[in-house]
């Protein structure tokens, strides 16, 4: 019996040795992880910094100079001179009923789909789904020409092209693919028999779709919301190519001008990039639960 | 007539005889539900899809369909024998695949993996990461934009004075390396993200009995945790390949759309925004589109078995 003693006695201390050794380790990965971390907000750290000092120092003195003068002096130029309220107007005007179609028609179809069996249910989720992952370069010069085309048939060129409302008409038919592939897979999640007591009560498709499902749907709902807010606050490429009077275009694509008309002053610039960071900040502080859960809810199917 | 049951199994059969047929408002409802959303989606994205298949086959000024004139392969053959730029920027997609796929990437797992074992300071961490995920393209431009312009952090850092400044955009020998450090920026904590949510829903029951059994950290994550993410491990490569093939914002910021470093999205504008007679930037898209089918039929593929479990 005694002879097993010294055994087990080693035993736990060769563990804690190696336990030992593992937190040494992780000690060092925390620390090589946390300098690239640091490495990875410096940029925005830096562009903050600048942001808050005149240009005019950096020219005299050297991109290291000490700060004669801090504040916020360059944000109020940029409102003004930029006409940022402008810009993210024309952002809210494109991004808010984007947003609300592409909820609406994504779990509109999700729920026809999952709820009621026709013989295109998979065939109707594939194309959504499809569609959503064509590159837009592949859809761009046909949606142009259709966009003047039906244009010049009402009688007004810029009623599609170089207005919102294509702009948004884009946004909506392909991003829905993506809210209607997410719904979907949530939808399957809820019981039918939800739905088979909703229909057997004799409620119409439009009650059991408003009154049964729709309330349910909104966690999903949220975190799309909040991705789809952000991806379309984003985007670059639509109104960069579907817009061409330049304060039409939302305050994304407008930084691509505005940087070259203020190359000479570059703090200022600093400044703008800052403010129309804001909102996706807001978007990191404050709703990153939703954010990241929308983000992988299409990826990993909840 | 049309026969639409209720989407329960129709094995079952209920005491009550189940409501088999559509009401006339319903049917109405349904084909609205569907109707709208269909033909807008079709409308705008898979009929301007084929649209530009057979463009890239017609020479066309673009104005009047009248004018459109079949040219066979015209415009392909033009790209690839004609136009080095193409094959420049080819190259130049290809080394951003490379990258991400040898280097972002798996930085991006390797970080997920570290934060999931709540190392000290694992929130910190994860939050720096991501950061750079919400921010827009444009944005990301002009920030990098401020530490390597030629008065910039970098070009101060190593002492130069703005006539002796390294051009990190203008210099094809840094300009490549300059924006994959910059695409990897976001792309590290996009994957780290991903890996990170799917790395949750791994039973650590199995991690345990792995280590139990005397396997070394790494032999549990290449036999037990990363087969366990297959389906994870599919949309992590489609996204590092579809994203290194599309890249256009950030380039576009740095450069304005014209010259720079040549990528497959910006000449597609290019050929767009500047077309002649030829439907040149529709054969590039074609071109575009044809070398990210085979990621997106993995995905779709991925996504649509699991459906039939």
């Amino acid at each position: 019996m005694t002879s097993v003693k010294p055994e087990v006695q080693q035993e736990s201390q060769k563990r804690k040795k190696k336990l030992h050794a593992q937190q040494i380790k992780d000690r060092f990965i925390s620390i090589f992880i946390g300098i690239f971390a640091i490495a990875w907000i410096f940029p925005i750290a830096w562009t903050l910094w600048s942001s808050l000092r005149p240009y005019k120092e950096i020219r005299a003195g050297g991109v290291f100079s000490p700060p004669q003068e801090l504040g916020l002096f360059n944000y109020a130029e940029a409102i003004d001179r930029m006409q940022l309220p402008q810009y993210f107007w024309n952002t809210v005007v494109i991004t808010v009923p984007a947003v609300f179609l592409i909820l609406l028609f994504g779990s509109l179809i999700a729920f026809v789909v999952t709820r009621y069996s026709f013989r295109f249910n998979v065939a109707m989720l594939l194309l959504f789904t499809a569609g959503n992952l064509l590159p837009a370069q592949l859809v761009f010069i046909p949606v142009f020409k259709m966009y003047l085309a039906i244009g010049d048939a009402v009688g007004d060129r810029r009623f599609l092209y170089d207005s919102p409302i294509g702009v948004i008409l884009i946004h909506v038919a392909f991003q829905m693919g993506f809210a209607t592939f997410v719904l979907s897979s949530y939808m399957k999640t809820i019981p039918k028999e939800i739905s088979e007591s909703a229909m057997m009560d004799g409620a119409s498709v439009f009650r059991h779709y408003f009154t049964v499902i729709l309330p349910l749907l909104r966690p999903p709902l949220a975190s799309l919301g909040v991705l789809m807010t952000t991806w379309i606050y984003n985007d670059f490429f639509w109104a960069l190519v579907l817009m061409s009077t330049d304060n039409k275009r939302p305050i994304t694509s407008a930084l691509g001008r505005l940087q070259g008309e203020f190359v000479t002053d570059y703090n200022l610039l600093a400044a703008g990039a800052m403010i129309a960071a804001l909102p996706t900040l807001l978007v990191f502080f404050i709703l990153r639960k939703q954010f990241v859960s929308g983000l992988t809810l299409g990826a990993t199917k909840g | 007539m049309s026969r639409v049951g209720t989407a329960a199994q129709p094995r079952v059969i209920s005491p009550q005889k189940r409501r088999r047929f559509f009401s006339r408002g319903d049917k109405f409802t349904l084909g609205f539900f569907i109707g709208i959303p269909t033909i807008l989606h079709i409308g705008l994205v898979w009929f301007p899809a084929l649209a530009t298949i057979y463009l890239s086959f017609t020479y066309w000024t673009g104005i009047n369909p009248q004018d459109i004139v079949w040219a066979g392969l015209a415009n392909y053959e033009n790209i690839l024998f004609n136009t080095p730029i193409f094959w420049e920027a080819l190259r130049v997609n290809a080394i951003w695949l490379g990258w991400f796929f040898v280097i972002a990437t798996p930085l991006g797992v390797l970080l997920a993996y570290q934060i999931d074992r709540e190392i000290r300071g694992h929130k910190f961490y994860q939050s720096a990461y991501y950061l750079p995920v919400v921010l827009s393209l444009a944005v990301t431009g002009i920030i990098w934009n401020f530490l390597l312009r030629p008065d910039g952090f970098v070009n101060g850092l190593l002492g130069l004075e703005i006539s002796e400044a390294i051009s990190f955009f203008g210099d094809d020998r840094y300009n490549v390396w300059v924006i994959m450090i910059m695409a990897s920026w976001r792309h590290i904590g996009y994957i780290m993200l991903l890996y990170l949510a799917g790395l949750k829903a791994v039973d650590s029951a199995l991690r345990e009995a792995a280590t139990i059994d005397g396997a070394t950290e790494w032999q549990t994550f290449r036999k037990v945790v990363f087969p366990a993410m297959r389906p994870v491990n599919v949309i992590v490569l489609v996204i590092t390949i579809i994203e290194s093939l599309r890249a256009f914002d950030m380039v576009y910021i740095i450069y304005g759309g014209r010259g720079g470093l040549p990528i497959l999205g910006v000449l597609v504008f290019e050929n767009i925004a500047g077309e002649g007679a030829s439907m040149k930037g529709a054969a590039y898209a074609v071109i575009l589109f044809l070398l990210s089918i085979v990621p997106i039929i993995a995905y779709l593929n991925q996504q649509f078995k699991e459906d039939d479990r």
